[in-house]
């Protein structure tokens, strides 16, 4: 009885132990030449996981390198950092956010000390100033210690719709393209000219479901514009990285909110609910996707308001 | 010695589940809310022979979270719920809605939709034709992630403000019939923030929807901050005769929309 209750008290410290995150937990992989990737976990941020459930990276050029999205958290960040300078000597002179999402954008201020230029999407800052006194009250209980240090940055230099911008890193240009409201109303996507390699942010979600914070409508028009590009790898914002993975990838993020929308068009012109909808829309889809029954009922609802002004 | 490994096994639990109640606010803030919005006027609580509120377990979407009430039993012209008041205790205007409904409306079934950031208990009070008060509530848990109350879309919403749409399932004289009323409008609280100006854009939200048929007031609800983006009001009525449901939205910069529909 008594070593019952001894192990039962144990077992808090033990979870302790094992969220001591050590460098070595920390891999980057290198998907091509001087682009590298720390792959997230698939599951909610918490402070066992320092909020590392993203795709981040870097693309390291001939003068300079330049982080693409920073971390779920200020520890993330730092040990994105370690990572990069364990890999080159030469200096980090942008941080590039893809969205507002805190397991993007979390780990900016981790980078302060390189004094790099902030880049992200024209509508970014709106959308941090709109969130971060939400997110800082949630994420700090969220995160525990990994959080710690965290900063809301806004980006210095931004890039506008139908207006890309291109950065060079010597001898290395990254073409950054903003995009109209799709996974959230401020995405931008990083392309590799040298290798055509392509980081799309959470335009793209493989394995765990995708989250709709933008428009429906619009996400469905990009990805079926995304379909058709002409890239040898991409970095999606959740799951592997791949020259040959991505186009089902896709192709099944594409079927899912297409399937969401069809069957919400025909609860809505029946005068039907959001509970109605969040509870038969898409359910043959929960064994497809990992976190489902976290964000699938969201991904119902936001759609459902949309669609009523169709 | 029972006792003593009985508070460690608790000090342990409470250990493991901080974090889940790390959101929940220490101090209940109803009885200070009770006596700011209602004074001494004593509140029946878990009126569920008379009310039923429906609100999901979680709110999946901070921005949109669903909230329907229903009576019980049968308004008449002697006894008829006047008022339904809707609080949201964690909220940062915590008084969200006051529907005030006429006796004709039969059975009570109303649904709005509102913003919900943080684990709070929302709750219905019914004010009776006669005076007295009776309450019924649902604790909704935060969303979790990346889900906050901000608009998806602030660009879209505000070229769309002041669209109106009535919709309503198969409307039959003498038949009860489901309707919702929706003004597409920002309903900015006043936290939100403009890229161009670089400032905190000014309140703006609706005020008030009265839903009248034939002219006949059926339903006059004040809103604030606390209901969603395009305010949603759905209702269940009785078309006594053919005519006309319309709709008139106030908005807190005194902009008026109308709109009104057949049956």
């Amino acid at each position: 009885m008594q070593k019952f209750f001894l192990s039962m008290l144990s077992l808090p410290f033990l979870m302790l132990l094992s969220s001591c995150y050590a460098d070595t937990q920390y891999p980057v992989k290198e998907v091509i030449s001087g682009i590298y990737y720390h792959q997230g976990v698939h599951e909610e941020p918490a402070e066992s996981n320092i909020g590392a459930i993203a795709n981040v990276g870097f693309i390291i050029g001939e003068q300079c390198v330049a982080v693409i999205d920073s971390g779920g958290s200020y520890l993330e960040g730092s040990y994105l950092r370690q990572a990069i300078k364990n890999t080159t000597k030469l200096p980090i002179c942008y941080v590039i956010n893809t969205h507002v999402h805190p397991d993007h954008i979390f780990g900016n201020a981790a980078f302060k000390d390189d004094q790099p230029t902030y880049v992200g999407h024209e509508k970014l800052a709106a959308a941090i100033a709109a969130r971060e006194g939400y997110f800082a009250k949630t994420f700090e209980v969220t995160l525990g210690k990994a959080y710690t240090g965290t900063e809301f940055i806004s980006p210095t230099l931004t890039a506008s719709i139908d207006k890309p911008i291109t950065i060079n890193l010597g001898n290395r240009e990254l073409i950054l393209t903003a995009y109209s409201t799709s996974h959230t109303d401020h995405d931008l996507t990083v392309l590799d000219s040298k290798t055509k390699t392509l980081w799309t942010g959470d335009l793209l979600f493989m394995g765990r479901i995708p989250v709709m914070d933008g428009s429906i409508n619009g996400w469905i028009k990009t990805m079926t514009q995304m379909q058709t590009m002409d890239i040898n790898f991409l970095i999606p914002g959740h799951g592997e990285a791949s020259s040959d993975k991505w186009q089902q990838g896709l192709k099944k993020q594409l079927d899912y909110f297409t399937l969401l929308r069809d069957e919400i068009r025909v609860i809505i012109e029946d005068l039907g609910t959001i509970d109605q909808a969040s509870k038969e829309v898409g359910i043959l889809e929960q064994n497809s996707w990992e976190l489902f029954e976290h964000y699938h009922r969201r991904n119902v609802t936001a759609s459902f308001v949309q669609l009523e002004w169709e | 010695m029972f006792s003593r490994i009985l508070t460690l096994l608790i000090i342990s639990l409470t250990f493991f589940n901080v974090s889940a109640y790390a959101a929940t606010p220490s101090e209940p803030l109803w009885p200070t809310l009770k006596t700011a919005y209602f004074g001494d006027t004593e509140i029946r609580e878990d009126a569920n022979d008379l009310l039923v509120i429906e609100a999901p377990k979680r709110a999946e979407d901070a921005a949109i979270v669903p909230i329907t009430v229903k009576s019980l039993v049968a308004q008449t012209a002697d006894k008829y719920i006047k008022n339904i008041h809707i609080v949201i205790d964690n909220n940062p205007e915590p008084y969200s809605a006051n529907f005030s409904l006429s006796p004709e409306l039969g059975l009570i079934d109303i649904s709005t939709r509102m913003r919900v950031d943080q684990y709070t208990f929302v709750r219905a009070i019914a004010e009776m034709n006669d005076g007295s008060l009776h309450m019924v509530s649902r604790f909704v848990k935060a969303s979790g992630g990346c889900s906050a109350p901000a608009g998806k879309d602030a660009a879209a919403a505000l070229a769309r403000l002041g669209k109106m749409q009535i919709r309503m399932r198969k409307p039959t004289v003498g038949k009860p019939v489901q309707a919702q009323v929706i003004v597409s409008h920002p309903n900015y609280n006043g936290l939100q923030f403009d890229q161009k100006s670089r400032l905190y854009i000014d309140a703006h939200y609706v005020k008030n929807v009265a839903i009248s048929y034939n002219d006949k007031p059926l339903i006059s609800v004040d809103t604030g901050i606390s209901v969603s983006e395009d305010p949603s009001i759905r209702f269940t009525f009785t078309p006594t005769e053919a005519g006309a449901l319309s709709a008139n939205v106030v908005d807190s910069k005194g902009q008026k929309f109308s709109h009104s529909k057949d049956i």
